[in-house]
């Protein structure tokens, strides 16, 4: 579905993603996962088109996306929920969710998908009216997944969902991954908290100094022995 | 206060509300380019100034009624806004620049472009437009016979008055309930997600100045039936806009509005009781206040410290 082929990424003579290569299948939860400044935002920035790779290729079923423009990619199915959320502070919550389903059919079944959307996390239902920056940290979470959520999207790409949110949350958050991924949307997620990713993941890729050092099965990734050692703190 | 002082009072507030309806229609403009653009428009005045030359024309050529020009003369400042935006704004903003804030010293040359460019048309004259209704008011006495204090209300002034305030909501309709509005918004608070959204922040870019453009454009033909006009009349209602947008805090389209409706009152109350000369050093004086003590804007004052 998401073939990443040898890309390179800079900022300014910075390198900060080095010959990186992986791929997404349908219907996959796939996870990048590694230490801080290893490059995983960078990764899902450049798919995004938000930072656009010196070299290498991005092609999304059959599309090189290079040639399509950053904000006409939600058009072809792929959402991006990026690291801090980056909701629209001044906007309610019912607006936020309409911002994530500005075309095409999404627009089309906005009320139907969002009414879908509140059963899935009815706190927002609560809270409709309220402003996206005056929500808790885990609220505002639910509501840039919800946003997301909004466009129909084939593919979500997730950039540390759990970050900062209480572990009980951090598992709601997860199993909610795992009904997206039921409901047919493939995942791919960018996250710190090893262990409760790779047991969700069907596959999953060590990043370090922007550089692929290990990539398997979700499974095969909690036995390896170097992420073991430098991620599971066993 | 005798029933004469109170007259007065009354009477240079009820001017300096219907002259601050008119200041927030050009504030409002100023914000909306701010808070998508994320600079200051120096060329906001001039912008004024050229639908107000239009609504001039039409009148002294054609006998239309300022009142109609405003809706000839805002789609065509939103045009020469999309224009501006397009070709000259969005290059300059491209280029890696010496000086960070080349974008506003480019709206500074517009400025100027466009007041030399009227001054060679129009030459540096005075001109108005001589409307029969502009000295018509209405009198509180004729209402309420036993008033015991008399007010007026100019008829121009209550009129544009009006215009501004349907403008403003026709203005806060379309931000706050259709898709286009809701993604400027979007696009000032957060570009890049916007962008993830599927926002094409390039276009609501275009889109803002032209707004912008025309509501400033909009208010050029509302003062027009109650001032005069000049080239170099942009400068003024440049700083105006900037004073605006300063008191209502960058960016906020209420903020704009109460910004708009205060420096009205302010600069009324300094002409009725310091000199009509004195507006502009009010003016002045009211934009350092701000700068120093509530740098957020007015609306800060009310929200509750987070
Ligand atoms: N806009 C930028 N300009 C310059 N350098 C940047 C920029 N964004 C990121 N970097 C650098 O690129 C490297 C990779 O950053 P990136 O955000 O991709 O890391 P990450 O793996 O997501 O880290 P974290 O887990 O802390 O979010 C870091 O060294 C960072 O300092
Ligand atoms: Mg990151």
């Amino acid at each position: 579905m998401l073939e990443i082929k040898n890309i390179n990424v800079f900022y300014g003579d910075v390198q900060v993603i080095r010959d990186i290569s992986f791929k997404v299948n349908e219907g996959e939860i796939v996870a990048l996962v590694g230490a801080n400044g290893a490059g995983k935002s960078t990764t899902l920035k450049t798919i995004s088109g938000l930072v656009k790779p010196e070299s290498g290729e991005i092609i999304f079923n059959g599309t090189h996306l290079a040639k399509v423009e950053p904000y006409r990619l939600i058009e072809h199915g792929i959402v991006h929920v990026p690291e801090g959320r980056r909701l629209f502070v001044d906007m309610s919550v019912e607006e936020n969710l309409d911002m994530g389903s500005l075309k095409g059919a999404a627009k089309a079944e906005r009320e139907k998908t969002r009414e879908m959307v509140y059963k899935l996390f009815p706190r927002l239902l609560e809270r409709k009216k309220q402003l996206g920056g005056t929500l808790s940290g885990g609220e505002q979470q639910m509501l840039a997944i919800g946003r997301g959520l909004m466009s129909k999207p084939k593919l979500m790409m997730f950039d540390e969902p759990s970050l900062g949110l209480a572990p009980i949350l951090v598992r709601e958050i997860f199993s909610i991954l795992g009904n997206i991924r039921e409901e047919g949307t493939t995942v791919l997620i960018v996250e710190q908290n090893v262990k409760q990713t790779l047991s969700i993941s069907d596959r999953a890729y060590v990043l370090e100094n922007g550089r692929v050092v290990i990539e398997g099965t979700g499974a095969d990734l909690l036995n390896d022995e170097h992420v073991k050692k430098a991620y599971l703190g066993v | 206060m005798t029933s004469p002082q109170l007259e007065v009072l009354l009477q240079t507030i009820i001017a300096g509300l219907l002259l601050g309806g008119l200041y927030a229609l050009i504030g409002i403009g100023m914000t909306l380019i701010m808070g998508v653009m994320k600079i200051i428009n120096l060329a906001h005045g001039e912008l004024m100034m050229v639908a107000m030359y239009i609504a001039y024309v039409l009148y002294s050529s054609f006998h239309i009624d300022p009142y109609l020009s405003v809706f000839l003369a805002a789609p065509v400042l939103f045009l020469l806004g999309v224009l501006l935006q397009k070709y000259l704004i969005t290059p300059v903003l491209r280029v890696d620049a010496i000086i960070p804030e080349n974008q506003v010293i480019l709206t500074v040359g517009i400025g100027m472009v466009l007041s030399n460019v009227a001054a060679i048309i129009f030459s540096s004259d005075y001109r108005s437009t001589p409307v029969d209704y502009s000295t018509k008011a209405w009198y509180l006495t004729d209402i309420w016979k036993g008033s015991p204090i008399e007010l007026s209300l100019s008829m121009p002034w209550s009129v544009s008055f009006v215009f501004a305030v349907l403008i403003t909501v026709a203005l806060w309709f379309f931000l706050a309930k259709t898709d286009l509005g809701k993604s400027i918004r979007a696009t000032a608070q957060d570009k890049d997600a916007a962008t993830l959204m599927g926002v094409n922040v390039g276009f609501m870019r275009i889109v803002s100045f032209g707004l912008g453009s025309s509501l400033v454009g909009a208010a050029g033909c509302l003062f027009i039936p109650i001032y005069y006009l000049y080239p170099d009349l942009g400068g003024q209602f440049t700083l105006i806009a900037f004073v605006i947008t300063i008191l209502g805090g960058l960016g906020s389209t209420v903020g704009a509005i109460v910004g708009g409706l205060i420096l009205g009152v302010f600069e009324s109350l300094t002409a009725t009781y310091i000199g009509m000369g004195w507006a502009p050093v009010g003016r002045f004086v009211i934009f350092v206040l701000a700068l120093i003590f509530i740098p957020g804007g007015i609306l800060s004052l009310f929200k509750r410290r987070r």
